[in-house]
C-alpha cells in the first residue's frame, strides 16, 4: 500500500511483547464501537477511525488524556469520544466548562509537566479564544527554552465548513496554524488518514493541530488489516498520492481530496489524467512530493476550502515556483473558498465553497483546454 | 486622587530566646553560624538553602509584621519559626538577588542587555520566602519578572547574566532572553511574556501533579495587572471544580506598568477575587510571612484545591528598564517604602537584634555577594553568542522527526530561502 511508513522512533515503543499485549487490549472485548474483524477489506467511518485511535493510544499510554466540551458524558459533540468515559473514567476523559482559554492553557501546562493531553475544540472556530495558548504557550516553548520544555499536546476538532452553519462556524484554520513554526498541522481525509495521523499526533512530542472535518465523520472508507492494527501509524510530513496521473497535479486536503478525486474521474473521461495528492500534513508540508509530481505533470492546481488570500495554495504555488519553475508549462491555478464570510443561504453557500466543477475547470485551464466563461452576474 | 499603598511598620516580637543568657556564649554561637555560612561553597554562585532547621540549630520564633487576613479561610498564626542559619541565608540570598537586579540595570544601560528587562528588586522576599516553604518537586511558574525566581529555583548567576546578554551559556542558551528563563528539573516552568497566560498554565501543572499523584503543588505567580485577566478566572473555576493543588500568588506591587491598582481594578482586594476560592493577604515584604503563608497554602491546596495568596509588595524599579517608574508614582513613595518595608533591611534588623550577626558580619556578606555578582558578570561577558546553526534548533523536539527516505519535509528557511535553508535537527 502506498505511503505507509513505520515511524522509526515513535513506533519503536511497540516492541514485540508490548505489541501483542496492545493488540490483545484492542481486540473486540470492550471496544467502544462495534467493528467486524473479517478477512475481507473492511470499511470504517472516519468517526470510528478517530474513536479507535483515541482508544488505543489511551490504552497504550496512561499519560494520554482527553479534555474538552462534552467529550465525556455526552459521548462527544460529534460522538468521536463515544465510550471513552466509560472505559477510562473521569480522571482521563474530562468534561470542561465552556472556557477555551482556560482549558487550553491547563492542557498546555499539563503537557509542560509531561502528560500527553488531547484537547478537543468543539470546532476550530472556538480555538480562537485559546489561540494565544496554542501559539505562544505551546508552539514556541521548546524553542524559547532551548529544548527544556517540550509540549506533547494535540489540539483536535472539526475545521472548515459544515452545512449551513454560517459565517462564525465555518472557517478553515489550516493556513493560520501552519503559519507558525513549532506547530505541526495535520489534515486527515480518509479513515486510514484519521487513524494513522491521530496516532502519530498523540505520540509526537511536539504540539500538533489536528484538523478534522465534520462532514467527513460519517463517511466510510476501506481499510486494510494493517491500518486496523493498534501499532499502525502514519508519518507526519508525508503526503499521499491518492491517484496517479500524467497531465496535471491536483493538491488537496481534508474534504477537498474527495472532490479532487471526483474531478479526476470527470477529467479522465475527457482525456486528462490528473494526479491527486492528499497533503495529509500542512505543516510540515511535503514539498518534495508536490514538486516531484509537478516535475512529472508540469501543471498544478491547488485546492483548499479556506479563504484564498495567504492560504495553503499560495504557499504551495510559491514552493513550486521556487523549486520547479522550469518544469511549469502553465501558471499555477488556485481553487479556494470564496473571499467572503460564509453565507447561510444554500445557493450562496454553494458558491462560497469549492465544487467539483471548479476543480475541473481549473485543471482544464492549466491544460490549455478552452473552458466556457462563467456567466457574469 | 492618589492613594499610596499602606506602609506597614516593622515590628518584631520575640517570644523565645534560645541562647543562654550569657552574651559571650551567644556571640560565639552567632559568629560560628556566620563562619559556617561563609565557608559554605560560594564559588558555584548558587543560593544557599538551609540544610535543616533542627538539630544543632536553635529555633527562634518571630512574629510577622502584621497578622494575615483571610477570605473564606482561617488564617495561619503570625508566629513563624525560623533559625539563625535560615535568617542568615535569607539575608544572603536576598542580597544576592538585589545585587543581581541592580547589576542587570547597569548592563541594560550599557546595552549589553537588549529588549525587555523587568527587575524584581523590592520583591525578593517573595521568591525567598516561597522557596523556604516548598521543595524543588513543587512547581513554580511566573510571568516575565522572573530572574530572581529562577535563582531561587537553583539557577546560577552565570546562567542568568549569560541569558540576559544572549550568550550560549544562558539558561535558555541565549534563545529566550530576560522573559524566558526555565529550569524544568527544579520545577521552574518559566518565564512567560503574555500577561496572565501563566495562570492557566500553572493550573495545568497542578493538574498533572494530581493526575500523577505526586503530592506536590504548583504556584502560579502573577501581578495586580494580570489579576483581571479572564483566563485566570476560567482556570480558577476549573481548578476549584477539579480540586487541583494550585496556588495562585498575586504579587501585588500596586502598579500594572503605569496603571495604579485603583485605576485598573474595581476591587483591588485581590485575595478576595477568587470568590468561592479562599484567599490570604500577606505582607509580601516580610520573608517570614511569605514563608508561613506558602507553607499554609501548600498544606491547604493538597487537601482542598486552589487558594489565592495576595502578596503586598513593591518594586523599586519601573515596570521595565524603559520605564523610569516615576511618572505615575512619587519618589517619596518609593523612598518611603525602601525605608519602612525593605525586605533585606527587615532581616538585617532581626539578625542584629537577635545578635546572630554583627553589623560588620553583614557588611562582609554584602561584599562577598557583590564580588560574586561581579565575577559572574565577567564570566558571562566572556561567553560567546550562540552558533548560527542554533537558529534552527529546538523548533521541534530533536530526534523525533520522521525518517522517510528521500523526503526532507522538516525543512526550514532563513530570511532568504535560496541562501539559507536547513533541515531541522
Amino acid at each position: 500500500m502506498l505511503g505507509i511508513v513505520r515511524r522509526k522512533v515513535g513506533c519503536e515503543v511497540f516492541s514485540a511483547m508490548k505489541f501483542s499485549l496492545a493488540l490483545r487490549k484492542v481486540l473486540p472485548t470492550g471496544s467502544a464501537l462495534p467493528m467486524n474483524y473479517s478477512t475481507a477489506t473492511k470499511e470504517i467511518t472516519v468517526r470510528e477511525a478517530l474513536n479507535s485511535a483515541l482508544d488505543e493510544e489511551m490504552s497504550a499510554d496512561p499519560k494520554v488524556f482527553l479534555m474538552g466540551e462534552e467529550v465525556g458524558e455526552y459521548q462527544g459533540a460529534y460522538k468521536i469520544s463515544k465510550g471513552l468515559l466509560e472505559k477510562y473514567g473521569p480522571d482521563r476523559v474530562l468534561d470542561t466548562p465552556i472556557t477555551e482559554a482556560g482549558f487550553a492553557g491547563i492542557g498546555v501546562g499539563a503537557a509542560y509537566y509531561g502528560l500527553r493531553p488531547v484537547v478537543e475544540f468543539m470546532t476550530f472556530n472556538f480555538s480562537l479564544q485559546a489561540i494565544d495558548h496554542i501559539i505562544n504557550s505551546a508552539a514556541k516553548s521548546n524553542y524559547m527554552s532551548a529544548g527544556q520544555i517540550s509540549v506533547p499536546i494535540v489540539f483536535r476538532g472539526p475545521n472548515g465548513a459544515a452545512a449551513g452553519v454560517g459565517a462564525q462556524h465555518s472557517q478553515c484554520f489550516a493556513a493560520w496554524y501552519a503559519h507558525v513554526p513549532g506547530l505541526k498541522v495535520l489534515t486527515p481525509y480518509s479513515a486510514e488518514d484519521a487513524r494513522g495521523l491521530l496516532k502519530a499526533a498523540i505520540r509526537d512530542p511536539d504540539p500538533v493541530v489536528f484538523l478534522e472535518n465534520e462532514l467527513l465523520y460519517g463517511e466510510s472508507f476501506p481499510v486494510s488489516a494493517e491500518v486496523l492494527d493498534s501499532s499502525f501509524c502514519l508519518p507526519i510530513g508525508k503526503a499521499k498520492i491518492e491517484r496517479e496521473g500524467k497531465h496535471v497535479t491536483i493538491t488537496a486536503y481534508s474534504k477537498m481530496v474527495g472532490y479532487a478525486l471526483q474531478a479526476a474521474e470527470i477529467l479522465s473521461k475527457e482525456g486528462i489524467s490528473a494526479e491527486v495528492i492528499n497533503l495529509r500534513s500542512i505543516r510540515p508540508l511535503d514539498r518534495a512530493t508536490i514538486n516531484a509530481s509537478v516535475r512529472k505533470t508540469n501543471r498544478l492546481v491547488t485546492v483548499e476550502e479556506g479563504f484564498p488570500q495567504h492560504g495553503v495554495g499560495a504557499e504551495i504555488g510559491m514552493s513550486v515556483v521556487e523549486e520547479s519553475f522550469e518544469y511549469l508549462d502553465a501558471p499555477v491555478e488556485r481553487i479556494a473558498g470564496a473571499d467572503v464570510p460564509m453565507p447561510y443561504a444554500a445557493n450562496l453557500e454553494r458558491m462560497a465553497v469549492p465544487q467539483v466543477d471548479n476543480i475541473v475547470h481549473a485543471a482544464k485551464r492549466a491544460c490549455y483546454r478552452s473552458v466556457p466563461l462563467a456567466a457574469t452576474a | 486622587m492618589v492613594t499610596t499603598p499602606v506602609l506597614l511598620l516593622l515590628t518584631t516580637v520575640v517570644t523565645i530566646r534560645p541562647f543562654a543568657d550569657s552574651s559571650l556564649h551567644s556571640s560565639m554561637a552567632a559568629s560560628a553560624v556566620v563562619r559556617r555560612l561563609s565557608s559554605a561553597p560560594l564559588h558555584d554562585h548558587r543560593l544557599l538553602r538551609p540544610f535543616s532547621t533542627t538539630g544543632s540549630e536553635s529555633t527562634i520564633t518571630v512574629e510577622t509584621s502584621v497578622p494575615f487576613t483571610g477570605h473564606k479561610i482561617d488564617p495561619p498564626s503570625r508566629s513563624v519559626e525560623t533559625t539563625p542559619f535560615e535568617l542568615l541565608s535569607f539575608f544572603r540570598d536576598m542580597s544576592l538577588m538585589r545585587r543581581m537586579e541592580i547589576a542587570a540595570d547597569s548592563l541594560y544601560k550599557s546595552k549589553l542587555i537588549r529588549g525587555f528587562c523587568h527587575l524584581y528588586d523590592g520583591q525578593e522576599s517573595i521568591a525567598i520566602g516561597l522557596e523556604a516553604a516548598i521543595t524543588k518537586k513543587d512547581a513554580i511558574i511566573t510571568a516575565y519578572r522572573d530572574h530572581c525566581i529562577y535563582l531561587g529555583r537553583g539557577g546560577t548567576l552565570v546562567e542568568s547574566f549569560a541569558e540576559l546578554m544572549g550568550r550560549r551559556a544562558g539558561c535558555s542558551k541565549g534563545k529566550g532572553g530576560s522573559m524566558h528563563f526555565y529550569k524544568k528539573e527544579s520545577g521552574f516552568f518559566g518565564g512567560h511574556g503574555i500577561v496572565g497566560a501563566q495562570v492557566p498554565l500553572g493550573c495545568g501543572l497542578a493538574f498533572a501533579q494530581k493526575y500523577l499523584k505526586e503530592g506536590t503543588v504548583s504556584f502560579a505567580l502573577y501581578g495586580d495587572g494580570a489579576a483581571n485577566q479572564g483566563q485566570l478566572f476560567e482556570a480558577l473555576n476549573i481548578s476549584a471544580l477539579w480540586d487541583l493543588p494550585a496556588i495562585l500568588v498575586c504579587e501585588n506591587n500596586h502598579y500594572g506598568m503605569g496603571t495604579a491598582e485603583w485605576r485598573s481594578s474595581k476591587s483591588p482586594a485581590y485575595y478576595k477575587r477568587g470568590d468561592y476560592v479562599p484567599g490570604l493577604k500577606v505582607d509580601g515584604m516580610d520573608v517570614l510571612a511569605v514563608k508561613q503563608a506558602s507553607k499554609f497554602a501548600k498544606e491547604y491546596a493538597l487537601k482542598n484545591g486552589p487558594i489565592i495568596l495576595e502578596m503586598d509588595t513593591y518594586r523599586y524599579h519601573g515596570h521595565s528598564m524603559s520605564d523610569p517608574g516615576s511618572t505615575y508614582r512619587t519618589r517619596d513613595e518609593i523612598s518611603g517604602v525602601r525605608q519602612e518595608r525593605d525586605p533585606i533591611e527587615r532581616i538585617r534588623k532581626l539578625l542584629l537584634s537577635h545578635e546572630i550577626a554583627t553589623v560588620s558580619d553583614l557588611k562582609d556578606i554584602e561584599k562577598e555577594v557583590r564580588k560574586e555578582v561581579e565575577e559572574a558578570i565577567a564570566q558571562a561577558k566572556e561567553n560567546l553568542m550562540p552558533d548560527p546553526s542554533e537558529l534552527f534548533t529546538n523548533v521541534y523536539v530533536k530526534g523525533f522527526g520522521v525518517e522517510v527516505s528521500g523526503n526532507a519535509s522538516d525543512v526550514s528557511f532563513g530570511a532568504d530561502r535560496k541562501e539559507v535553508k536547513a533541515i531541522l535537527p
